[in-house]
């Protein structure tokens, strides 16, 4: 027996080969984000790497980063999510509308409930129906837009000005310690993200699930429960992205961010999720968000059109679906 | 023994033979100057476990790998192929246990694939002559049922592997490998094959068949060759060696009994079935007891199975397990203490992305954390247990399962049903399509969860199988399942006359 573990291929290499997929998993979305800081502070100079364009980085790609650690979640889970925008885009409204009688916590909470609620409704959508997650969101993406252009009766709804217009400010003039409050909360939301997809039963049972969803069933992980729960929570992501994108535009705009799920997807692609399922890092999501924003902000201070940023973002993303191609 | 072949004009030629073949990879020794003859107008049985270096050596054959050192001789021509399509050139050709047609040609498209007879300046396809060639072949072949413009897909898989002879026969070949090629046939198609390999032996092509089926082996081949780690274990004239020196020779040491039998005492029952519709089933599974089904593919076993443990809706009828009554969802199984291993390994069984941990764990996290928490560490613990328990080969439980061999895969899956504890062992073809070493281990596991007081419920369409392991069998036809037996009154030929429906019930 001794001889045969030796003599059988398959036993000696899979170590170094598991290895090898780890690094490239998260390695690799690492190394490409710190070779695209690397090229545009070649290009730019030291200027590049000062802690206020940093914080312009970070503060550019907080809203992607916030939804996309819910579709992290969905696209392990082997589903997707296009409704993503439109969420957002309910999001700004309902906290402007509620902005009008309440606090700003409530109208945030409230923002949020409503985000959820429509995650849950894919996610309910998903398990009864039956139809792939692509369609069902698809459609629910025009339906959510369409209430939220209801809701708004079609205008930008204003809102007073409260501490949440601050979220995002920089720190020189807004709310928070060192980093402006709400890449504090995405920090925080993304630690809490990668220990549950890590180190709880719901977050094995999402990955077994996005791996193959025959097997999870067959070994008694709720699947309806559990994917409503995805969604429901990817919906909660998005809209605390809307509260962020409101505090961005001081209003309630329906028509914000009209294919901002395509970032949020990309983000997560580049970051090693694998649209099969299965798969799905919250630092690979990061960073791939990161790498995007790199991109656009030093494109634009490189003084390069928009078509060029938008050619390499495009080579990225190829570049990563080949890169997850040969991983696996 | 097979007169007729030994008579044949010509026969008993040497037609391939291999000397002191060695192949390493890196450091691991795969092949290890191992010999092998084949001749003209017999069939060479190749037989050894999952990583005995039996895919090495016809890689070599088949000019996809290279030998380090060691002769090969074709007719007593030195045989040296730089690539598959020399080999194939050379009167070599290998049908792999995977179908290779291409899907949406037709038959005589695929039998000529690569090699189309061509008219003209323009080397315009002559499909006339090409359907002729076609024809011909598959006439040799005594199968002119299928027609040449027919398109693959449409194919049973029987009838898909005959085209792929047809076309190693369409090319001349004069050496046919042969892997596996009865794992995915029913009991009609695996007779229509070894007749198809009875009218190759009459046309003097030698054949060599690689199997895991040692019933397969004993019944069509001539020779006999066993490797074990890479070296010749054995071997000689099949008329001269039974199934269990077969047998011994692969796992390298007596298996005494390949169907152990410890101190079996029958208990309460505790699976109850009446009336279940679908299945037409009635039957009870008690504890210290092998209950099996038998049946051919396509019965409806599957489906009872699947009924039982909630993964299909029940119609009518009755299931009752320990205390609880009525259907319930796969989960609610769980908790009762059924355990359910899927025929479907790689699609169902298992989920091949994740690790061997999480795939023995999934069905019951609760022990690696409180409060729906799961520390991986304690989860890899609980696993390597059962890796070392059950033997399963892999480099650490954190390995995904689509690396392992078959044999070991379905080792993970067994480790699921007894990580989880469970009292009732749904067993659904547990050893198909795996090494007789792993099978062996799986049948002493099972001997000792009933010894041990756990009901099992088998389905196996390998009749040798269930007589050896089951305590009572009903059999399963046209999706009815019929009357329990004890053992002691069962034998092949009475289950396989219930299972075809030969004898009405």
């Amino acid at each position: 027996m001794e001889r045969a573990l030796a003599v059988d291929g398959r036993v000696g290499r899979p170590r170094v080969v598991a290895a090898r997929r780890r690094l490239l998993d998260e390695g690799g979305v690492l190394l490409g984000l710190a070779l695209v800081l690397g090229l545009f502070g070649a290009l730019i100079g030291p200027q590049f790497f000062r802690a206020a364009n940093l914080e312009l980085v970070a503060r550019q790609t907080v809203i992607v980063c916030v939804a996309a650690l819910g579709m992290t979640i969905v696209i392990a889970a082997g589903g997707i999510d296009l409704s993503v925008g439109s969420v957002v885009a309910l999001s700004t409204v309902v906290t402007a509308l509620l902005l009008r009688q309440h606090g700003p916590a409530v109208s945030a909470l409230g923002a949020i409930a409503a985000g959820a609620a429509c995650g849950a409704i894919n996610g309910i959508l998903v398990t009864q129906l039956r139809v792939v997650p692509f369609i069902v969101t698809l459609g629910t993406m025009l339906l959510i837009r369409g209430a939220a252009k209801g809701f708004a009766d079609e205008r930008r709804i204003e809102a007073p000005v409260t501490w949440l217009n601050s979220l995002l400010r920089t720190v020189r003039d807004g709310s928070g310690v060192l980093l402006p409050t709400g890449l504090w909360i995405t920090v925080l939301l993304a630690v809490v993200v990668a220990l549950v997809l890590r180190y709880t039963r719901f977050g094995r049972h999402l990955i077994a699930i996005g791996s193959s969803e025959r097997t999870a069933r067959l070994c008694g992980v709720r699947i309806t429960r559990t994917k409503v729960a995805v969604y429901t929570i990817a919906g909660a992501f998005a809209a605390l992205a809307g509260v962020m994108e409101f505090s961005k535009l001081s209003v309630g705009d329906p028509t914000v961010s009209i294919g901002l799920e395509l970032d949020v997807i990309a983000a997560v692609i580049i970051g090693g999720g694998s649209l099969s399922g299965g798969k799905g890092s919250v630092v690979g999501t990061i960073a791939g968000a990161a790498i995007m924003a790199v991109i656009q902000i030093g494109c634009s201070q490189q003084g390069l059109p928009t078509w060029v940023q938008q050619i390499v973002t495009g080579t990225i993303i190829v570049g990563a679906v080949a890169l997850d191609r040969v991983r696996t | 023994m097979a007169d007729a072949v030994t008579q044949a004009p010509g026969s008993g030629a040497v037609r391939l033979e291999m000397r002191g073949v060695r192949k390493a990879f890196g450091a691991t020794v795969a092949l290890d100057g191992v010999d092998l003859v084949a001749r003209a107008g017999e069939v060479c049985a190749l037989v050894g476990q999952n990583g005995a270096g039996k895919s090495t050596l016809m890689a070599i054959v088949a000019g996809a790998l290279k030998p380090d050192s060691g002769s090969l001789l074709l007719d007593g021509v030195p045989y040296a192929p730089r690539d598959p399509l020399a080999a194939r050139q050379a009167g070599v050709a290998m049908i792999h246990q995977e179908l290779s047609l291409a899907p949406h040609l037709t038959v005589m498209e695929n039998i000529l694939l690569g090699v189309e007879p061509v008219r003209g300046p323009l080397a315009i396809v002559d499909r006339d002559r090409m359907r002729q060639i076609a024809a011909a072949a598959l006439a040799e072949l005594g199968h002119t049922e299928i027609a040449p413009d027919a398109v693959a897909a449409d194919l049973s898989p029987a009838a898909q592997q005959l085209v792929e002879v047809a076309r190693a026969r369409a090319i001349g070949c004069r050496v046919l490998v042969l892997d596996e090629p009865t794992s995915s046939l029913t009991r009609d198609d695996v007779r229509t094959l070894f007749d198809l390999i009875g009218r190759l032996k009459a046309q003097h092509v030698a054949v060599v068949y690689i199997s895991h089926f040692i019933e397969d082996v004993k019944q069509i081949s001539d020779q006999v060759v066993v490797l074990r780690d890479g070296r010749n274990a054995g071997g000689g004239a099949t008329g001269a060696v039974s199934s269990d020196d077969i047998v011994s020779l692969m796992v390298g040491c007596s298996v005494g009994d390949l169907y152990p039998r410890g101190a079996r005492r029958r208990g309460e029952a505790l699976l109850d079935v009446e009336a279940l519709s679908p299945g037409d089933a009635t039957f009870t599974v008690h504890r210290g007891e092998v209950f099996g089904i038998a049946g051919l593919l396509g019965a409806g076993r599957t489906r009872l199975l699947r009924t039982i443990f909630g993964l299909e809706p029940v119609r009518s009828g009755r299931i009752r397990v320990a205390a609880w009554t009525g259907s319930a969802a796969p989960h609610e199984r769980w908790q009762q203490g059924v355990g359910m291993l899927s025929e479907d390994r790689g699609g169902e069984g298992l989920a091949r992305g994740l690790s061997i941990a999480d795939n023995i764990t999934l069905s019951r996290l609760a022990p690696f954390g409180p409060r729906g928490l799961v520390w991986p560490s304690r989860q890899r613990a609980a696993s390597a247990a059962w890796i070392e328990r059950l033997d399963i080969r892999c480099a650490d439980a954190r390995q995904t399962v689509a690396e392992l061999s078959g044999g070991n895969q379905q080792k993970v899956a067994v480790a699921r049903l007894l990580h989880h504890g469970v009292d009732v062992l749904v067993l659904d073809e547990p050893t198909r399509g795996i090494d007789v070493g792993s099978k062996v281990q799986i049948y002493r596991l099972i001997d000792e969860m009933v010894s041990a007081g756990k009901a099992v419920l088998l389905v196996s369409s390998y009749f040798p199988e269930l007589l050896g392991i089951c305590d009572r069998i009903a059999v399963m036809a046209r999706g009815r399942l019929g009357p329990a037996r004890d053992v002691s009154e069962w034998n092949e030929h009475s289950l396989l006359m219930d299972a075809s429906g030969a004898r009405a019930s």
